[in-house]
C-alpha cells in the first residue's frame, strides 16, 4: 500500500517549488504597485486587465519555467530605461544608455540585430552540426526577446512622456504590431525548442523572424513608421489590450507552423535529412502550433467582434479584415479537421501549413495594403 | 437501419450532407465565396459600379448579388448548408460518441489489447488488485473491472472523456452562431422585398413624404441604419440600405442631439467625437439623457446608439460679396447656410449658389522635415530611427467654407475659402481656391491683406486697374516719376505714358496671361524677353501710381512709399491676374460663422447577439476541450503469473509513450512486491 501512495499524483501546489513562489510573488507585488500607481487613470475593465494579466503571467510561468527569469529580466531592463528618463522624453537623445541601449528605438535596433545574428547562428549551427552554436543561436534568440520585451515596455512609457493623452499601449499600428510579432513567434518557438529538445528548426523559423525584422527596418528607416501617434477615438479602448495580442499568438503561431512546414517538406525530400530533426517531430510540433494559434485566433476573433459591437455597431460587418480573418479560421480549421479526422499526416499537411502562411501574411498585410475597411490603422 | 433503407437516395442524401468531405467542402467554398466580398467593394452607389464595370457587366453582376454579397442568397445558402452539414454530423456522431465517453471498455479481449501499439507483459509474482486500484486512484483515474471467464481480471481505466464534450461544444456552438447571425441578419427583409411587400426608395423625397412600403415598423426585430442629426434636431427614423436605395425605420423613441463636440490632438487626429443626446420614449414620454462617444453607445429599449460619423449640420454663414465685374460696386453682405443651396443674381444672371460644409478647423504640416527620407545622411536617418517624436510645424490656419456656384448651363466651379488671413513670410494673405472639376485639386491664390487686415486695399486697387477712366491720370503720373529717375528722354514722353496705358489695359482684362500672350503673338521671339522685361518694369513702376491714383479718388491720405507697402503692390499684382483665374462674377469673403454641427449616429437592434456570444463561448471551451484534454485509456489484466498493461489514447503519440513508459515502470514494481 506505501507503495502505491508514493505514485499518488501530486497536487500543483505541491510541485511548485520556491523559486516558482517567488516568482509569483515578484509578480503579484508588481502588479499592487503599478495599481496603486495607475488606478486614478484605469477604468474597471483595465483593472481587471491588470489583474488578470498577473494571474496569466503567474500561470505561464509556472506552466513554462523559462518565462519565469524572461519576463523579470525584461522588466528590468525596461525599468532601467525608464528609471534614466527622469521624466523627459528629449534625455533618449542625450543620455548615453538611453541613446545606445536602452531607449524603444535602440533597444528595438538592438533586438533587429540579435535577430538577424541569431538566424545565421542557427544555420551556421545547422550546417555544420554543431550543438554549440545551435545553443548560441538560443542565446541570442532569447536575448533578442528581451530587447524587444523591454522595447515595447519602454515605448508604452514614451508615450506617456509625449503626451498624457497620447500614451497607450504599443500595439496600436503596423509597426509596433509588427515588433509584437516578431517577439511572439521567437517566443512560441523557444517554447517548443525546449519541449521538443531540438533546436535545428530554429534556423527555419527564424527566417520568417527576420523578414519581418527586415520589413520593421524599411519601416522606421524609409517611412518613419516609429513615431508614436496618438489614438484615433476608435482604437480608444481597453479591447485593443486584449484583442491586438491574442490575434498576435495567432500570427505567429501560423508563422511558426509554415516554417516547420518548410522544414519538414526539405526532410521528407532527403535534403538536410541528416541534420534536421526527423519527419515526424516536426510534423508534431507544426500540428501543436497550429492548434495553439487556432485557439487563439479564435479568441481573439471573438474578442474582435465583441469589440466591433461597441465600436462600430455590430459585431460582424463583413469588413475585409474580419472577413479574411474568418477565411484564416476557415482554412486552419479545414486543416485540423483534415489532420484530426481523416488522419492524414505529412507532405499535404505540411504543403497546406506553408500555403497558410500566405493567406495569413495576406490577412495580415495584404488587407491593409489593397483593401479599404474599417480596420484602416496600419496602412503602408 | 434497415439494410434496405441504407440505399435509399435520402440516406445517401444524409451520408453526404454529414460527411466530412462535404463540410471541408463547404468551408473551402464559403472562403472563396467571402474573397469576392472583399475584393469588390460592397454597398457602394449603383451607378459607381455600372461606371466601374459598363452596362453589361453591371447587370451581370447585379444579377449574381456581387455588390452584396454577404447577404445575396446564394451565399446565405452556403451558410445554410454549413449549418445543415454540422447538425448533421453531430446527428451522425454524436449518438457513439456519448456511447464512448460512457464505456470502457472492460471487455476487451486479451488479443485486442495485445494488439495495442502501447502494451506489454510483465511477470507478477504479486499481483494485488488492491494495489493496483490504490495506483488507479492516486493517479486520478476512473475505472471498471471486469472478472473474465478464465478468472483474470480486468482493469479497465480512462481520463480525459471531456475531450469528446469539446467536440460537441465546438459544433454545436457553430450551430448556435449562425442561428445568431441568421436572426440579425437581413433574411427577412429580403424575402419581403422579393415578394414585393417591402420596396426601397430610391428618390431623394423628405422622409415624411417615403411611402408606407419603403417604411419598416418598430416591430422589426433587427435593423442597423444610419441617421444624420444636427444640433437641436430630432430624428425619429433611421435609413436603411437596400441595393440601389434604402428603407427609412421607424423608431420607438425620438433622439435629439442637444450638443455635437470634436476634439482634437495637438497634430491635428481627432481625439474624441461625442454627442449629448435625449432619447425621449414615443409611449411613456420617458426621456433618456446620455453622451455617446465612439466605442462607448448607449442601449435604449435594445437599440443600441453608435456615433458614427459627425459633419456639418447647416451653419448660419456670413460673406461680404466683392463684385468682381463691375468692382467700382460697393461689396454687399450675403447671408447663407451651410450644405444648403440658395439662388444668387449677379450682374443680370442667375446662379445658383450650393454651399458645402464649414470646417472651424483646418491643421496644417507647415513644413515637415520628416515627410521626405530621400537624400539624408546615414547619420540623419539615425538619428530620426531613434527618435518615437518627430517636430512638426502644425499649425490651424482656421476656418474655411467650400461651395459651388453654378450657371444655368448647369456648369460649376467650385470654391474653397478661408476665414482667417494666413502668414506667409511676415506678409497676411486671404487664401482662396478654385477648381472647375471635382477630380483636381484646387488653385489657390493668395489676395494681399492690408494693415487692417482687409480686403479693401487690394479691392481699390483693382477697381482703379479695371478703370480706363484713370488711365490719364496714371500714366501722367508713371511717366514724370520716369522723366524724374531720367529713365526715358522728353522725346519719348508721350510714347511712354501710351503704353503705361497700353499694359495698364492688357493687364486689367486678362493678367499677365494676356500681355504673355501679346508677346507671343506680336514680338519676334528673340526680342520678347526683353520687352517682357520692359512691361513688367512698367507695370511694377505704374502700380504705385494707380494705388495712389486709387487712395486719392476714395480721399484717403497719400502713403509714403516703403519696402512693406511695395510688396503688398507686387502680391496685388499677382492677385489681380490670379483672379481672371478664379471665374466667378463675385468673390465671397466669408465674413462670419455660427458653427451648427451634425452627428451622424448609427442605431442597431441585434437580438441575435447574446446567442452569438453564447455561441462563441461553447466554441472556445470546445476549442480547449478538444486540443487540451487527452482523452487516455488504460487497461490492467491480472492473469495468473503476469500482468497486462495496455494504452491508448486519442492522439499525441509522443505523450502517450511517455505515459505508458511511466507507468509500465510504476506497475512493474507494484507487481513484483518490491
Amino acid at each position: 500500500m506505501e507503495l502505491a501512495q508514493s505514485f499518488v499524483a501530486q497536487p500543483l501546489y505541491k510541485r511548485l517549488k520556491l523559486a516558482d513562489w517567488l516568482y509569483a510573488v515578484l509578480l503579484v507585488v508588481a502588479a499592487v504597485q503599478a495599481w496603486r500607481l495607475y488606478n486614478p487613470y484605469m477604468d474597471g475593465y483595465e483593472q481587471a486587465i491588470l489583474a488578470g494579466s498577473a494571474v496569466g503571467l503567474v500561470a505561464l510561468g509556472w506552466f513554462w519555467k523559462s518565462w519565469r527569469w524572461f519576463f523579470p529580466l525584461s522588466a528590468t531592463v525596461a525599468l532601467l530605461g525608464i528609471s534614466l528618463y527622469h521624466g523627459e522624453l528629449a534625455r533618449g537623445q542625450s543620455a548615453f544608455w538611453l541613446k545606445f541601449l536602452l531607449s524603444s528605438q535602440s533597444a528595438i535596433m538592438w533586438m533587429c540585430t540579435l535577430f538577424f545574428l541569431a538566424t545565421l547562428v542557427y544555420w551556421a549551427g545547422l550546417l555544420t552540426r554543431s550543438a554549440m552554436l545551435s545553443r548560441m543561436g538560443s542565446g541570442l534568440t532569447w536575448a533578442a526577446a528581451v530587447m524587444g520585451a523591454a522595447g515595447l515596455f519602454v515605448r508604452w512609457y514614451e508615450s506617456y512622456l509625449i503626451g498624457s493623452d497620447v500614451g497607450h499601449i504599443p500595439v496600436s499600428n503596423l509597426y509596433e504590431v509588427f515588433i509584437l510579432f516578431t517577439l511572439i513567434t521567437a517566443l512560441m518557438y523557444l517554447y517548443y525548442e525546449a519541449r521538443f529538445a531540438t533546436r535545428q528548426a530554429g534556423a527555419f523559423v527564424l527566417l520568417v523572424i527576420s523578414a519581418a525584422v527586415g520589413f520593421i527596418l524599411w519601416y522606421s528607416f524609409d517611412r518613419q513608421a516609429h513615431e508614436i501617434q496618438p489614438l484615433i477615438p476608435a482604437l480608444q479602448s481597453w479591447w485593443m489590450k486584449i484583442h491586438v495580442p491574442a490575434n498576435f499568438v495567432g500570427y505567429g503561431a501560423f508563422a511558426m507552423s509554415a516554417m516547420l512546414g518548410v522544414a519538414e517538406l526539405l526532410v521528407l525530400k532527403g535534403v538536410l535529412k541528416d541534420r534536421l530533426p526527423s519527419a515526424e517531430v516536426l510534423d508534431e510540433m507544426m500540428y501543436k502550433a497550429i492548434s495553439i494559434g487556432f485557439l487563439f485566433f479564435t479568441i481573439a476573433t471573438i474578442l474582435g467582434a465583441m469589440w466591433a459591437a461597441d465600436a462600430w455597431g455590430g459585431y460582424w460587418s463583413w469588413d475585409p479584415k474580419e472577413t479574411w480573418a474568418l477565411i484564416v479560421w476557415l482554412n486552419y480549421a479545414a486543416w485540423l479537421h483534415i489532420r484530426l479526422v481523416k488522419g492524414w499526416r505529412g507532405k499535404p499537411l505540411a504543403w497546406w501549413a506553408v500555403i497558410g502562411l500566405l493567406v495569413t501574411t495576406f490577412a495580415f498585410l495584404g488587407v491593409n495594403m489593397y483593401l479599404t475597411g474599417l480596420h484602416s490603422y496600419g496602412g503602408l | 437501419m434497415t439494410k434496405n433503407s441504407r440505399h435509399t437516395a435520402v440516406y445517401k442524401l444524409y451520408e453526404l450532407f454529414s460527411s466530412m468531405r462535404f463540410a471541408i467542402g463547404l468551408l473551402t467554398i464559403l472562403a472563396i465565396a467571402s474573397i469576392i466580398g472583399t475584393v469588390l467593394k460592397q454597398n457602394e452607389p449603383y451607378p459607381n459600379y455600372a461606371f466601374e464595370f459598363g452596362q453589361y457587366w453591371f447587370a451581370v453582376f447585379e444579377q449574381l448579388g456581387l455588390y452584396d454579397v454577404y447577404h445575396s442568397g446564394w451565399f446565405l445558402t452556403i451558410l445554410a448548408f454549413l449549418v445543415l452539414s454540422t447538425t448533421l454530423c453531430i446527428v451522425r456522431n454524436g449518438p457513439g460518441f456519448i456511447k464512448d465517453m460512457k464505456a470502457y471498455r472492460e471487455k476487451a479481449s486479451d488479443n485486442s489489447l495485445a494488439a495495442m501499439k502501447h502494451s506489454v507483459v510483465f511477470d507478477a509474482t504479486a499481483a494485488d488488485p488492491d494495489t493496483l486500484r490504490a495506483y488507479l486512484r492516486g493517479q486520478g483515474w476512473r475505472w471498471r473491472e471486469h472478472q473474465r471467464a478464465d478468472g483474470s481480471l480486468v482493469l479497465a481505466a480512462k481520463k480525459g472523456a471531456a475531450s469528446k464534450l469539446g467536440y460537441f461544444f465546438a459544433h454545436i456552438a457553430l450551430v448556435v452562431i449562425c442561428i445568431g447571425g441568421l436572426m440579425d441578419g437581413n433574411l427577412p427583409l429580403k424575402l419581403a422585398e422579393m415578394v414585393g411587400s417591402v420596396v426601397p426608395e430610391t428618390r431623394d423625397i423628405p422622409q415624411s413624404q417615403i411611402p408606407p412600403q419603403s417604411r419598416l415598423s418598430t416591430s422589426n426585430l433587427s435593423f442597423r441604419g444610419n441617421v444624420t442629426v444636427a444640433e437641436g434636431k430630432s430624428a425619429d427614423v433611421v435609413f436603411l440600405n437596400s441595393g440601389n436605395g434604402y428603407l427609412v425605420q421607424d423608431l420607438p423613441f425620438t433622439v435629439t442631439l442637444k450638443k455635437f463636440y470634436v476634439d482634437y490632438y495637438s497634430n491635428g487626429m481627432p481625439k474624441l467625437f461625442a454627442s449629448d443626446i435625449a432619447v425621449t420614449d414615443k409611449a411613456t414620454g420617458k426621456v433618456t439623457e446620455a453622451q455617446v462617444k465612439v466605442n462607448h453607445p448607449l442601449i435604449v429599449d435594445g437599440v443600441a446608439i453608435y456615433q458614427a460619423s459627425f459633419g456639418d449640420g447647416g451653419s448660419p454663414l456670413t460673406f461680404k460679396a466683392w463684385n468682381l465685374d463691375q468692382p467700382q460696386m460697393q461689396p454687399v453682405a450675403i447671408n447663407g447656410v451651410s450644405m444648403a443651396a440658395q439662388p444668387l443674381r449677379a450682374n443680370g444672371k442667375d446662379y445658383n449658389l450650393e454651399f458645402g460644409d464649414l470646417r472651424v478647423f483646418n491643421i496644417e504640416n507647415m513644413g515637415n522635415k520628416n515627410t521626405d527620407a530621400s537624400g539624408k545622411s546615414l547619420s540623419e536617418r539615425m538619428q530620426d530611427a531613434r527618435e518615437v517624436k518627430h517636430e512638426k510645424q502644425l499649425k490651424n490656419i482656421g476656418p474655411s467654407v467650400t461651395f459651388k456656384l453654378r450657371d444655368k448651363q448647369g456648369q460649376a466651379m467650385e470654391f474653397h475659402h478661408y476665414m482667417a488671413p494666413i502668414q506667409q513670410d511676415g506678409v497676411s494673405y486671404l487664401v482662396a481656391g478654385v477648381r472647375s472639376k471635382v477630380s483636381e485639386p484646387f488653385q489657390y491664390l493668395r489676395l494681399p491683406l492690408d494693415d487692417q487686415l482687409s480686403l479693401d486695399s487690394f479691392m481699390r486697387l483693382r477697381t482703379a486697374f479695371m478703370n480706363p477712366a484713370l488711365y490719364d491720370e496714371i500714366a501722367k503720373r508713371t511717366t514724370a516719376k520716369a522723366m524724374q529717375g531720367s529713365a526715358i528722354s522728353p522725346a519719348m514722353q508721350q510714347q511712354f505714358a501710351n503704353s503705361v496705358k497700353w499694359i495698364l489695359g492688357r493687364f486689367a482684362q486678362g493678367g499677365f496671361v494676356a500681355l504673355e500672350q501679346f508677346l507671343d503673338e506680336k514680338v519676334p521671339q528673340d526680342k520678347r524677353q526683353a520687352v517682357a522685361q520692359t512691361y513688367v518694369k512698367i507695370l511694377q513702376g505704374a502700380v504705385v501710381d494707380v494705388m495712389d491714383v486709387a487712395d486719392a479718388k476714395a480721399g484717403l491720405k497719400p502713403v509714403a512709399m516703403d519696402g512693406k507697402r511695395y510688396r503688398f503692390l507686387l502680391d496685388s499684382l499677382v492677385g489681380i491676374s490670379a483672379l481672371h483665374d478664379y471665374n466667378a462674377p463675385v468673390f465671397l469673403q466669408l465674413q462670419g460663422f455660427n458653427q451648427v454641427q451634425a452627428s451622424g449616429l448609427q442605431l442597431t437592434r441585434s437580438p441575435g447577439k447574446n446567442l452569438v456570444y453564447l455561441g462563441s463561448l461553447m466554441l472556445v471551451i470546445g476549442i480547449v476541450l478538444m486540443f487540451y484534454i487527452r482523452e487516455v485509456r488504460l487497461w490492467i489484466c491480472c492473469m495468473p503469473g503476469s500482468v497486462r498493461l495496455a494504452m491508448s489514447s486519442n492522439r499525441h503519440n509522443r505523450d502517450l509513450d511517455a505515459d505508458f513508459r511511466r507507468h509500465g515502470e510504476a506497475i512493474q514494481q507494484l507487481v513484483r512486491g518490491k
